[in-house]
């Protein structure tokens, strides 16, 4: 019991910590922004942040929701397409070859140079987000995944050699699972691209979303719904952060680290 | 078919060179010839790069000679063989695998069903002083406890052959001498015919019928010593006077040869 009290007295310091250095922000930036009479349109209060987005609380799920939308397919999009492309390469140094230069091409091209070609050919609509977030999100997929596929201890596929085994056998049994950790480490990485991609594509031509909503409010002055957003957005990104972090625990338990006492105080 | 007559395994004339990524030719293995006979407990031992990594590699079809050829049963070894259990110098088990999981991991390739050798994992588990840790997983293990695992898996599915590449090379010298006199007692209770590379030639005496030397650049077998110590070997057995015999003349053959080059 003296165990977990103790657990519970730390774990309660720490988030009372980081709250008290929020609030002590938020409180600062309130007053400065008062005292120093700030002009709404360069740095509203908090105040005046969280007054204003509430006021357009009704259409925000909607635009967040798009968002939303275009980011996760777009992550699925550069999952489904990146890692196929990986093991490709992997098992074909011909494919590797022919694949190779062209990957490197368009991962140098600027993406938001890229997006307006894009809905150019694509057209407007959450398809074409979803495919711009997909083309930032993709690079890192395929270079994890290729690297964690042939990274496997040499030993061990020579000991499958000496079985016999079936390359699909190897591919499912051995390097799919040793790549598993690589291709997390680089979903991390993606998901946070992906949302950057998704407010790429929505900056450059939508309707809706978050980047639609920021981009509005810049034209109209409106600097406090542009905060309000971005909050919006980094939650959004955050979140989805920590539920790739969160699949990563569950689907292989074996890379994290055995000792999970929280660092000593 | 295989012929009873015929030694377990054969080499005839058997070469194996390799370029290297500079262009130029290595002869690992000059023509080496040697029969291995049925429940024999053969040591392997010579320098670093004397190709004995290699004979075992032939030996397990997984990489073909270059003149000559390797017989198993009589038979011309064309791929891996199914009758040959590897234990290399690392563990390398499946790090997301449990230790009955890993014991398990040949059958999965090689197709077969693992229910009915689920029992048979169970009991090398017990043999090799694991019981009760079948669920751990390898990271939560030793590094002996790790490479008794590899034993495991390499035992599952009969082989009759076990090549073992400095098994113990990675090991303290505690847990080694744990470990070979462990390896005695279980290949004393399952009667396979064992090739076991090794640096060491302690070990390679303490634990062998028969110790084969080699030498480097190019590898060639220069001395074929069987070892008439009597069995079971013991901690003892290494300071009698009979075992300083062997191994005084089997390090006068490693060392004449490395410095006659």
């Amino acid at each position: 019991m003296a165990a977990v009290d103790t657990t519970l007295r730390r774990t309660l310091i720490e988030y009372g910590q980081t709250t008290l250095a929020v609030v002590v922000l938020l409180v600062g930036w309130e007053v400065l922004c008062n005292v120093l009479s700030v002009p709404k349109w360069l740095l509203p209060a908090p105040s005046q942040i969280a007054a204003d987005t509430w006021e357009i609380r009704a259409v925000l799920p909607m635009h967040f929701g798009a968002t939303l939308a275009a980011v996760v397919g777009g992550f699925v999009l550069a999952i489904v397409t990146g890692i196929p492309i990986a093991v490709l390469v992997v098992y074909s140094p011909f494919l590797r070859r022919v694949i190779f230069p062209f990957l490197l091409t368009l991962q140098s091209v600027p993406k938001v140079a890229l997006a307006p070609l894009l809905l150019l050919w694509i057209g407007y609509g959450l398809h074409s987000n979803m495919i711009v977030a997909a083309t930032v999100a993709f690079f890192p997929i395929v270079i994890n995944t290729a690297t964690g596929l042939e990274s496997v201890d040499k030993e061990l596929l020579e000991l499958t050699r000496s079985l016999d085994a079936s390359t699909a056998r190897v591919f499912w049994c051995v390097r799919l699972p040793w790549a598993l950790p690589y291709i997390f480490s680089s979903l991390k990485v993606a998901i946070t691209l992906a949302v950057i991609g998704a407010v790429v594509a929505e900056f450059v031509g939508s309707d809706k979303g978050l980047g639609y909503l920021i981009l509005t409010s810049s034209g109209a002055m409106k600097t406090s719904v542009m905060f309000g957003v971005l909050l919006l957005l980094s939650l959004l990104g955050i979140a989805s952060f920590y539920a790739v972090a969160w699949a990563e625990r569950r689907l292989c338990p074996w890379y994290l680290p055995t000792n999970t006492d929280p660092p000593a105080i | 078919m295989a012929s009873a007559a015929a030694p377990l395994v054969s080499l005839e004339g058997v070469t194996r060179r390799f370029v290297t990524r500079s262009g130029t030719d290595v002869t690992a293995l000059q023509e080496v010839s040697l029969a291995i006979e049925r429940d024999q407990f053969v040591t392997v031992v010579g320098p670093s790069g004397c190709g004995k990594t290699t004979l075992l590699k032939l030996v397990g079809g997984i990489m073909p000679p270059t003149l000559g050829t390797v017989r198993l049963n009589g038979e011309v070894l064309a791929r891996p063989s199914r009758k040959v259990g590897m234990v290399f110098q690392r563990p390398v088990l499946l790090p997301w695998r449990s230790v009955f999981e890993n014991v398990l991991f040949p059958l999965e390739m090689l197709g077969w069903r693992t229910a009915p050798r689920k029992d048979e994992a169970r009991r090398l588990i017990e043999l090799v002083g694991l019981g009760g840790f079948e669920n751990a997983l390898p990271s939560e293990l030793s590094g002996g406890m790790q490479q008794r695992v590899s034993i495991c898996r390499a035992l599952i599915y009969e082989p009759e052959l076990l090549l073992m590449d400095e098994p113990f090379g990675a090991l303290d010298a505690m847990t080694r001498e744990d470990l070979s006199f462990e390896l005695l007692r279980i290949w004393n209770e399952k009667r396979k015919t064992v090739m076991f590379v090794t640096h060491s030639i302690t070990e390679a005496v303490l634990l062998a019928d028969r110790v084969i030397v080699m030498t480097a650049r190019p590898g060639r077998v220069v001395m074929d010593v069987p070892i008439t110590l009597p069995r079971p070997r013991t901690p003892d057995t290494e300071f009698t006077a009979e075992f300083k015999d062997f191994a005084k003349t089997i390090k006068s053959a490693v060392y004449a040869e490395a410095r006659g080059c």
